[in-house]
């Protein structure tokens, strides 16, 4: 059994992010960005990648990186879900270098490691692990196609563009990007059209595309496993203070029990996410099962704890002043992201022998 | 003169050592069993002199499993789960030396079997109602009152036993814990049949029992604090099992799923695929749980895992009965009979189904789980107690 618990290292990783995300990037900012025309917050984004160190933490030191472990990325994405910040670390210092590392690239890895670049792989974002990608064509070096909905694609200096025969790295300014009007504001799509695009290839066949995708599911899982906890604390301590009929609201079972049962799910999804770190850093056989199990109970985990915050805030939940629509955007879009909880439970009817009828 | 408790490779060094002067294939089971109670290797983290050697409980695992491996006999545990669980926490940190010395040895190696005398027909949830009356009579006390879901008190020589001894004030103070005698006069043990159609539990009838008062664990009204040491320990025994993937229930119906394509519906596939993912979930859980305890840091998951464990089994128990179709109409058997230990695999589905309803109820309701939870973990205020400064005599009943 994976080690599931904290280290002292990580918990000291969690507090620098923490700290660094309460003086960065409060609530009331996020929700401003979400209103701007900047796709995400770019200062936030070097003070996370560049100065504490987390885009390269899984990159081994010998091609730039930190070398930790994914286990530690992970503790940086609970703390990136609790905020929702508007940040391409998913996008960039999860998926692109997972996988540029499973390519065996070494210098765009550096440049992404030590947060010198925004890398995204050009897929779909509901595009789950091993699923089907657009068909951009590679012909003579050039790129000729489109794909939509890509995750902080306006964010990106380095496209990674899957193609029949392998994937591509281009320049992202020389394809054409339209901003797309995201449910999750906090983390924008972009749909981006080649037409001859130079490109360079940096790995053959699907192999890469799929590790980075099964990558950034297992990352996600704990994201949300943050977003989630912060909806928690965020309702229990409202309806602390919340009276009416004489009495605080978190006094009433009706909903104290939805709030124990919410709890008793995020325990299970901090387990789930931490097994699904931990099998990904160690490069385990079990990882494709424990990242479908994290996915399919982390996503519905992380929207049950977002439309109960709402709803227990009751009137004020339901502005644009409070801070719960940026919670239940970010969960909802997550919980399709990289594959929806129905497709991670199809994927391990395979993976476990549980054929359908 | 006390030293240093002893570490992973001295608890080796000690259980070769006392399996080279015990061989299991020699020695008469009993024999064996108090002499590893003498030698501190029955539960080390426990006191020397009391079974143990004062090591961290997260060894007591692998000092099992070398025993095992040298083909020793255990103190079958699954007989004695009340006692082991339950009985032995609360005596070592209630009892007296003397009743420490007495009780805990033959409880350990199984010669005495304990029970619980805790709920009443009237103190379920709300354990402290209870009204059983212990009236204090020379060097003792006379007990009487009715007790219920005793599960093996008709195989039990003791019990642990909460009464009302002061009635004028309110009910988590005018109570006293006791350990009592099964085999004294007045103590009448009758099988409670439940709704699976065997007796696992009994109701029990005290009549005039006597119990001297060296009988007595904690001082006369701290009944209630001794009682939540025994049913915190309770908690832990039951959501706390290691499990491998697709152990349990789960395992029982996607063997079923696999065997059986006829059986198979999207609808029941989809259900199927929810459950084991929620399965694994839990067992990951409970996974991280005794992670958290071996390292030493206990959290209030447990709570959580027993919750969950009771849905799933509920939920999984369900799915079974339905998939089996024409053949989840059939029963195996509904003659009375008294299991000494609850097997949900050796019977049938529909079995499994009806036993799977107690998981919610026994232990700690999930609505009173629920309760614990939101109010200790999540710290919101507590239910309006109406009951709080009534004495115990003037309660609605």
């Amino acid at each position: 059994m994976s080690d599931l618990l904290y280290s002292e290292i990580e918990n000291d990783l969690r507090a620098g992010v923490r700290d660094l995300l309460d003086d960065r990037a409060p609530w009331t900012s996020v929700l401003a960005g979400t209103e701007k025309d900047e796709p995400y917050d770019a200062a936030l984004w070097r003070a996370v990648a560049g100065q504490l160190g987390c885009a390269g933490l899984p990159v081994p030191e010998d091609l730039g990186g930190a070398g930790a472990t994914w286990r530690e990325t992970a503790v940086v994405m609970e703390e990136l879900g609790r905020a929702v910040a508007p940040v391409p670390f998913l996008g960039s210092a999860v998926v692109a270098t997972a996988a540029l590392l499973a390519a065996g690239e070494r210098d765009l890895l550096a440049r992404l490691a030590a947060g010198e670049g925004v890398a995204v792989l050009a897929v779909p974002f509901s595009t789950p692990p091993g699923g089907p990608v657009p068909a951009v064509q590679a012909k003579d070096g050039a790129l000729t196609g489109e794909v939509t909905s890509v995750a902080d694609g306006l964010a990106a200096d380095v496209l990674l563009v899957p193609a029949a025969d392998g994937l591509y790295a281009v320049d992202a300014s020389e394809a054409r990007r339209t901003a797309v009007t995201s449910l999750d504001m906090t983390r924008r799509l972009a749909d981006i059209a080649f037409s001859g695009v130079p490109a360079r290839r940096v790995a053959e066949g699907p192999d890469a595309v799929r590790a980075g995708l099964l990558a950034g599911a297992a990352m996600l899982a704990s994201e949300q496993l943050g977003t989630a906890e912060r909806c928690l604390e965020t309702t229990v301590e409202y309806l602390k203070t919340r009276y009416q009929f004489g009495r605080p609201v978190g006094s009433y079972q009706g909903l104290k029990h939805r709030l124990a049962d919410l709890w008793t799910s995020i325990t299970q999804a901090r387990a789930v996410a931490r097994h699904a770190a931990s099998c990904l850093a160690a490069a385990d056989p079990d990882t494709e099962i424990a990242v479908a199990v994290a996915q399919a109970h982390c996503s519905a985990v992380a929207v049950k704890a977002a439309e109960e915050c709402v709803q227990m805030h009751g009137g004020i939940g339901f502005t644009w002043e409070h801070p719960a629509h940026l919670y239940l955007k970010r969960a909802k879009s997550a919980s399709i992201a990289l594959g929806s909880p129905d497709r991670h439970r199809a994927a391990l009817a395979v993976l476990v022998d549980l054929p359908p009828a | 003169m006390s030293t240093a408790p002893p570490d992973a490779d001295e608890l080796d060094r000690r259980v070769d050592a006392f399996l080279d002067a015990h061989d299991p294939a020699a020695t008469e089971p009993l024999e064996f069993l108090r002499a590893r109670f003498d030698a501190g290797l029955a539960w080390v983290h426990y006191p020397e002199g009391l079974g143990g050697l004062g090591a961290p409980r997260a060894l007591q695992p692998a000092v099992d499993r070398r025993f095992a491996k040298a083909g020793a006999p255990t103190n079958q545990p699954e007989r004695n789960g009340i006692g082991l669980g339950m009985a032995a926490p609360t005596i070592l940190a209630f009892g007296t030396e003397e009743q420490k010395r007495r009780f805990l040895r033959p409880l350990w190696t199984g010669e005495e079997i304990w029970c619980q005398l805790f709920s009443e027909p009237g103190a379920g949830s709300d354990l402290a109602a209870l009204g059983t009356r212990a009236v204090r009579d020379g060097d003792g006390w006379v007990v009487n009152g009715q007790k219920v879901w005793t599960s093996m008190a008709h195989e039990a020589r003791w019990a642990i036993l909460v009464t009302r001894t002061d009635p004028d004030v309110p009910k988590h103070r005018g109570m006293t814990y006791f350990v009592c005698d099964m085999t004294a006069p007045g103590v009448e043990v009758r099988p409670l049949r439940q709704i699976t159609g065997e007796a696992e539990f009994n109701e029990v009838f005290l009549t005039d029992v006597r119990i001297p008062d060296t009988d007595r664990l904690g001082d006369v009204g701290q009944g209630w604090q001794v009682s939540t040491t025994t049913l915190m320990n309770e908690r832990v025994a039951i959501g706390g099992a290691a499990a491998p993937r697709e152990s349990g229930m789960i395992g029982v119906v996607a063997a079923l799923w696999r065997d059986r394509p006829e059986l198979r519906t999207p609808g029941a596939h989809d259900a199927l695929l929810r459950l084991w993912v929620e399965t694994e979930a839990a067992r990951l859980t409970g996974a991280r749980l005794r992670q958290q305890l071996t390292a030493g840091q206990p959290g209030p998951e447990g709570s959580g895992a027993k919750l969950a464990f009771a849905r799933l089994n509920q939920e999984v128990s369900g799915l079974e009965l339905e998939l089996l179709g024409e053949d989840g109409l059939r029963y195996d058997d509904w003659t009375m009979r008294r299991p000494s230990e609850v097997d949900f695999t050796r019977r049938s589905p529909g079995y499994r189904y009806l036993r799977a309803k107690g998981n919610s109820i026994e232990g700690g309701t999930s609505e009173i789980l629920r309760n614990i939870i939101a109010e200790r973990v999540l710290g919101l205020p507590g239910e309006i107690r109406v009951d709080k400064d009534v004495p115990w005599k003037d309660l609605p009943k």
